[in-house]
């Protein structure tokens, strides 16, 4: 459309565009699998279709405004009705229509096929990360943007994959039928490759189906498409596509890599480790709401430098954190971290961020708190299923 | 506006038919013009206000990265600027233009019901202060979306939502007490001989949406009262975990705002249907298949609403209905811009202001009208849905089937209004940029969305980039270009070139047979319509 972009892009560039490279897609992708490109043809099927009826309205509509106009036509004519012509351009556009609707509805149902899938995963939308469960498989992890805050503050420079990059990608294998069960554990998402024409909205309290089949390896990449609170924009999705050998050799790193974790828990850790790896807790959870610094966004995300609860008893800072606060913003990260992950984060705010408490939190004293809990509530391990709770 | 009494009433100066003085003049007023005046002039600063809130969101995207505001305010910002807009921009709008332009149009003395008239006018300023007062609270305003799916906007909103609940209450009631003076008055008030097919399509479409609102608008306040309860009297609609179903937000939102789309379209559908045959200097093709084609339009509104819902895990069965019955709307409205270019075939067409807003109209209605049959594809629109494509669908739609709708019949009708002739090169200036601006701002939101940019996010891959650049930059065009009709409308009110009563020189109807400006009161004896 635009025959010079580097024209263009000096006219227009500003010191951040410099580093962008010019886009100029006009058209939406074919993409990668069966479906997308069903979908793709339809897509170009029914622009071509508009583009005709336009050519031809707007045709008429530009030939009477040049042709017609007073200078040049005085008379006006008076015709006002004509009831065959009327008909006429009802019944056309109503079989243009069915024309349309036959490969629409071909298309839906081969979408509406999830049976007889080779692999079973859970997708679940958390704000704002994906959590993926391979079922049966005992794997399961969460998948955070691993796009410097830095970079989104224009500190520093920002790369192709700029808020399309994961820690953790969704590994899925080539040629297997994947079936997706989505959900949501607080509020709407929407999982989305547009590569893979996969789109379906994650619900809390209900399981959505929806599938794919990748012929070939790659990494395809998209993102939350529900508006889901303050970081709906730095969602992504992204997705590799490996060789059927390949990702059996990749799931088997990922046991592994649980049981080493397990391992993990019951060592001994120091301060100093802790509050190394707490600060890569804190990147990826914490800093999107409490900022780098610790400095929140008063008054909907609190400052943890000073903070009561960040400098006050242990017992009071692990509550917050493993359970949240109901009706706030503030998430249970119980669930989705390790509890070497929850004792490092909570040791580095109670020491780092303008914080200087000197304690520090264990993996056994997350350990504790946790079995303390389950006791006291009366439940059994597993059997953390939301309350009903009013808000 | 000057007032001008009524011949045979000069002198008596005890008893002037005019207007009270001072400002009470205003608060008390009953009367249909001065009530139509208010409408459109808050119509006007709250479409400034919901604008600057646009420019402020194209100002962030302006560049990747976050410059300006931080997330929490943006979202606020897309929040508030769809409110606003649609509330208090579109439809108070168009209320203005129907309490002006329906009593003249219709030979009668004044609306229906003048007294709930003053007050349904009234709730809307309480009601948008309350609104936007809410960016002023701790925890600031709404930022759930302007569509405020549960459950996001009932268990993770800031408090001030109960607010927005009741302004939302407070709008709805306006639009209803609006809308039943709108049936009330054409049923009832219509002069001799004006027998409803013979009614301006103006009359015919906004008796449509009257219906449509009332239908809808308690829905609404039926959804935002289920809100109400969950977040402070411990139900469960929208909860699962309490055994109810954040799907149901959607449905029952979505039954509303289908048909709220039209209620923003319709009454320029009707008013373009006047503005046309006017400088074509030909009668409109097809009236009673407008009419018919109206209806159509009003009740498939009411079955499509599940569209906007297509990636929610619906039944293969519901979605096949609900894309089958959206495509259909592709007739009605298809008859209606068949009429149109055939009213200006063989016409003897001149481009005044008003006709180049009302062509401008329909060509970039109908593009909108085409991403719209696009997306009412299901499978096409998984892939669609949620991005800049629909944003760039919807403002193809809004934009010049409403904004501009609303242009052309203000630029029609000033001179009736103000009894001065406006400025016809500054309004020329002011649809060349509103045109070139708006086209520049939302075009490459297709080739966006298309690429896979979602809406509502306040940074994006360097990909989408440039397109963004041209976005914005034809969105300040646009922004800025408005306040270029704000100094034409004063400039219009204090003077210029006295109007005739019939100013076009192809005009029908009984607006025209009043002196401009209209009298403050007219037709205290009906006219006779043959």
């Amino acid at each position: 459309m635009m025959r010079h972009p580097r024209l263009w892009m000096g006219l227009l560039s500003c010191s951040a565009l410099s580093q962008a490279q010019a886009a100029w897609d006009v058209n939406m992708r074919p993409g990668v699998t069966e479906v997308s490109r069903s979908v793709f043809d339809l897509h170009m099927t029914i622009f071509w279709i508009c583009v005709a009826i336009g050519v031809l309205v707007f045709g008429v509509m530009f030939w009477s405004m040049f042709a017609h106009r007073r200078s040049r036509h005085p008379q006006p004519a008076h015709f006002h009705e004509n009831t065959k012509v009327e008909v006429l351009w009802t019944v056309i556009p109503l079989l243009i229509l069915i024309a349309m609707a036959v490969p629409a509805t071909r298309t839906l149902l081969h979408i509406y096929d999830p049976s007889e899938p080779d692999l079973d995963i859970q997708v679940t939308g958390y704000q704002w990360k994906w959590h993926y469960k391979y079922l049966g498989e005992d794997v399961e992890f969460f998948s955070n943007m691993s796009t410097a805050r830095e970079a989104i503050g224009d500190q520093a420079p920002k790369n192709d994959h700029y808020l399309l990059e994961v820690d953790e990608p969704l590994v899925i294998p080539a040629g297997a039928k994947v079936r997706f069960l989505v959900t949501a554990a607080d509020v709407i998402h929407s999982w989305w490759v547009p590569e893979l024409a996969v789109k379906k909205d994650a619900i809390p309290g209900f399981i959505n189906e929806t599938w794919t089949r990748v012929g070939e390896p790659g990494l395809y990449r998209g993102q939350c498409t529900e508006l889901c609170g303050k970081d709906h924009g730095f969602m992504p999705v992204v997705v590799e596509v490996k060789a059927p050998a390949d990702y059996s050799a990749w799931l088997a790193g990922r046991k592994a890599a649980a049981a080493e974790r397990a391992a993990q828990a019951a060592r001994e850790w120091t301060r100093e480790e802790l509050i190394a790896q707490g600060e890569q807790v804190y990147r990826t959870a914490c800093a999107a709401c409490h900022q780098l610094g610790g400095q929140g966004v008063p008054p909907a995300f609190p400052a943890l430098t000073g903070s009561a609860i960040a400098t006050g008893p242990k017992e009071g800072h692990i509550d917050i954190v493993v359970n949240g606060k109901p009706g706030t913003a503030m998430a249970a990260f119980g669930k989705q971290f390790s509890d070497v992950d929850l004792a490092a984060v909570i040791t580095y705010e109670r020491n780092a961020l303008g914080n200087a408490v000197g304690d520090s939190v264990t993996p056994q004293d997350i350990h504790t708190f946790r079995q303390a809990q389950e006791a006291g509530q009366g439940m059994q391990p597993g059997q953390s299923q939301p309350q009903s709770q009013p808000q | 506006m000057s007032a001008v009494i009524e011949p045979g009433h000069a002198g008596h100066d005890e008893h002037p038919h005019g207007p009270a003085r001072g400002l009470m003049r205003w608060v008390l007023t009953t009367n249909h013009k001065d009530i139509g005046t208010l409408y459109l002039w808050f119509s006007f600063t709250a479409f400034l206000l919901g604008g600057s809130m646009a420019m402020i969101i194209r100002a962030e995207l302006f560049q990747p990265g976050l410059q300006i505001v931080q997330p929490e305010f943006f979202n606020q910002m897309t929040t508030m600027h769809g409110l606003i807009m649609v509330f208090g921009a579109v439809m108070p709008a168009f209320v203005g233009l129907a309490n002006w332009m329906i009593p003249l149009m219709i030979g009668a003395p004044d609306m229906a019901l003048p007294r709930m008239n003053n007050f349904s006018f009234w709730l809307l300023p309480a009601a948008f202060s309350l609104l936007v007062s809410t960016l002023f609270m701790e925890g600031g305003g709404p930022n759930f979306g302007w569509t405020f799916y549960a459950p996001l906007s009932t268990t993770f909103a800031p408090e001030s939502v109960t607010f927005f609940i009741f302004a939302i209450h407070l709008m709805g009631i306006s639009s209803i007490m609006g809308a039943i003076n709108v049936i009330a008055t054409v049923l009832n008030l219509r002069a001799p001989g004006m027998t409803l097919m013979k009614m301006p399509l103006f009359c015919w479409t906004w008796l449509i949406t009257a219906f449509l609102l009332i239908a809808v608008m308690p829905v609404l306040a039926g959804v935002v009262t289920m809100m109400l309860m969950d977040i402070h009297f411990g139900t469960s609609f929208f909860n699962a975990a309490g055994g109810g179903d954040p799907v149901l937000f959607q449905h029952v939102f979505w039954f509303f705002g289908h048909p709220e789309v039209y209620i923003m379209i319709l009454p320029a559908f009707g008013a373009v249907s006047s503005i046309i045959p006017t400088f074509s200097r030909k009668p409109l093709f097809g009236y009673t298949s407008m009419v018919y084609a109206t209806g159509a339009i009003a009740f498939l509104s009411f079955i499509v609403w599940a569209h906007h819902m297509f990636t929610v895990g619906m039944p293969v069965a519901g979605e096949l209905f609900f894309m089958y019955a959206t495509m259909l709307i592709a007739v009605p409205t298809g008859v209606k811009v068949f009429n149109w270019v055939s009213t200006m075939w063989r016409g003897s067409l001149t481009f005044e202001a008003p006709m180049l807003f009302a062509v401008a109209f329909v060509i970039l209605f109908t593009i909108g009208g085409f991403s719209g049959l696009m997306l009412s594809i299901a499978p096409a629109d998984f892939q669609y849905h949620d991005t800049y494509f629909v944003v760039a669908h919807f403002h193809y739609v809004l934009v010049p089937g409403a904004i501009f709708g609303i242009f052309a019949s203000a630029y029609y009708w000033l001179p009736k209004w103000t009894g001065h002739m406006y400025d016809e090169t500054l309004a020329r200036w002011h649809f060349w940029l509103s045109f070139v601006g708006m086209n520049l701002a939302f075009f490459p939101m297709h080739f966006v969305g298309l690429a896979g940019m979602p809406r509502r996010i306040p940074d994006y891959n360097l990909q989408f980039a440039d397109f963004n650049m041209l976005s914005s930059i034809g969105a300040f065009l646009f922004g800025a270009t408005q306040l270029l009709f704000l100094y034409l409308v004063i400039k219009c009110i204090r003077g210029g070139e006295p109007a005739s009563a019939k100013p076009w020189d192809g005009a029908h109807g009984l607006e025209w047979s009043v002196p401009s400006p209209a009298p403050y009161h007219t037709f205290s004896i009906p006219p006779e319509v043959k």
